[in-house]
């Protein structure tokens, strides 16, 4: 269920969709899904770190998000990763932004 | 799965007339059809129900959850008289307001937990006044928005317009959306929606680059060699394509998409690609429009030229040179380039 709103079923996010026919997705089986979690938990770390926040695992289906000062939040949808970094950051986190650009080039190389 | 076909078009731009055309082709006998205004057509036998303009957000800032209410309520209801055998259909149509953004009824199909699994989005049909889009799409964004969210465009009123100012407007919107296919109304209608619902609309345009519906001249902008960057000065919004040459880690392209359409869901009406992914043999279709991605689709088989991702962008105001960095640090790639 979606935490914010309430509403069921609501983690089919295109980047881990459901899997059915003709549909690309590595939610197969639990060894790949659990594989790929793996995979975006620490893509979404190297960006998250720019602002210092972390992202973990909650029981295995939930997603807690922290930071440095011990704030943190827990969601069910990987949709709302992005909106809940930036509540809990208090900033925007804009991959236009030239900073966050040049932080990801130093750190990604 | 029940395609829908969403039907869009500024106000006055013939949809109902258009509507009212294609509910007499063989081919959509079987359609349910939705629709926002009663209008003066007799649709007879089709199934009607009204829709109330009625955006919900359910939670401010939460974008899977804009459930454009009355939609969902009428697609709920039409599936359960269906399943007690009350009525039949294949396919369903809606038919928005004129000032509709397409986007939350497409974001209805795919976030709504009970909708998703009996309807897909079969493809939005945009209806263009050959005699008023000039002036619509140069100073209304709506217009904007459904003609960039079209997976097909219908040309309406050619015959009052003068010809030169078709050509030119069918470049014009050829330029900001590369991808739709143009019609007019003096298309048989049945080729207006063939295909349509069977999944032909998630195609990128990439994947068949050379399928223009306009005759060039020596006044098109374009070359068939490139994908289109073009830009509309008076609208300030421009399409352009991403290039990448080597393989894209998947995990990390969607968590800088995600990011993307975070942050500028409103200014990227449409983005389309076929993505040569790591460890992956087949190409891989996307297809958003503004905040919402659909789950991307398995392609059988590589277009001709080179094995290559492309992603082509609809968007207003902002740089293409600044998302292919972007894109270039978050994936850690080097051979991106833009389309020019």
């Amino acid at each position: 269920m979606c935490s914010l709103c309430g509403i069921l079923g609501c983690d089919d996010h295109w980047t881990n969709a459901v899997d059915r026919p003709g549909v690309y997705t590595r939610n197969r089986d639990s060894q790949s899904r659990r594989s790929e979690t793996l995979r975006r938990l620490n893509a979404a770390n190297s960006v998250l770190s720019y602002r210092r926040l972390k992202l973990d695992l909650w029981q295995g289906r939930s997603y807690v998000l922290s930071s440095p000062t011990g704030a943190s939040s827990v969601f069910e949808a990987l949709s709302h990763l992005w909106p809940e970094a930036e509540t809990l950051a208090g900033r925007d986190f804009d991959p236009l932004d030239e900073n966050l650009i040049s932080w990801m080039e130093e750190h990604r190389s | 799965m029940t395609p829908v076909i969403l039907l869009t078009g500024f106000l006055g731009s013939g949809k109902t007339t258009l509507l009212q055309r294609l509910l007499t082709d063989p081919s959509m006998q079987g359609a349910a059809v939705l629709i926002n205004e009663f209008g003066e057509v007799g649709l007879d036998h089709h199934l009607l129900d009204r829709i109330d303009d009625n955006v919900v957000l359910l939670k401010s800032g939460c974008i899977c959850c804009t459930v454009r209410g009355e939609v969902a309520d009428a697609l709920s209801n039409l599936d359960s008289m269906r399943t007690r055998g009350e009525i039949d259909f294949d396919r369903v149509v809606i038919e928005t307001t004129g000032l509709a953004d397409p986007y939350p009824v497409l974001q209805t199909l795919t976030a709504h937990p009970v909708l998703r699994s009996h309807f897909v989005n079969g493809g939005v049909l945009t209806t263009v006044d050959a005699v008023n889009a000039g002036f619509q799409v140069e100073h209304r964004a709506e217009a904007a928005r459904q003609i960039a969210a079209a997976d097909r465009i219908v040309l309406t009123k050619t015959d009052l317009a003068d010809q030169a100012d078709v050509a030119q407007l069918k470049r014009r919107l050829s330029k900001i959306n590369p991808g739709a296919k143009i019609f007019t109304t003096h298309d048989p209608v049945g080729s207006l929606v063939a295909g349509f619902g069977a999944g032909d609309h998630v195609v990128p345009p990439a994947a068949a680059p050379q399928q223009h519906d306009h005759v060039c001249d020596a006044h098109c902008e374009h070359d068939h060699h490139h994908v289109h960057h073009h830009h509309d000065d008076q609208l300030g919004v421009i399409s352009f394509s991403l290039i990448i040459d080597t393989e894209i880690d998947w995990t990390m392209f969607g968590t800088w998409l995600t990011l993307l359409l975070n942050r500028y869901g409103d200014r990227i009406f449409r983005v389309k690609g076929i993505l040569a992914l790591k460890g992956e043999d087949r190409p891989i279709a996307i297809h958003g429009v503004q905040h919402l991605v659909h789950a991307p689709t398995h392609m059988e088989n590589w277009p001709e030229g080179p094995r290559q991702s492309r992603l082509v962008f609809i968007l207003e105001g902002l740089s293409p040179d600044l998302i292919k960095r972007s894109f270039a640090a978050f994936t850690g790639l080097e051979k991106v380039r833009t389309a020019a």
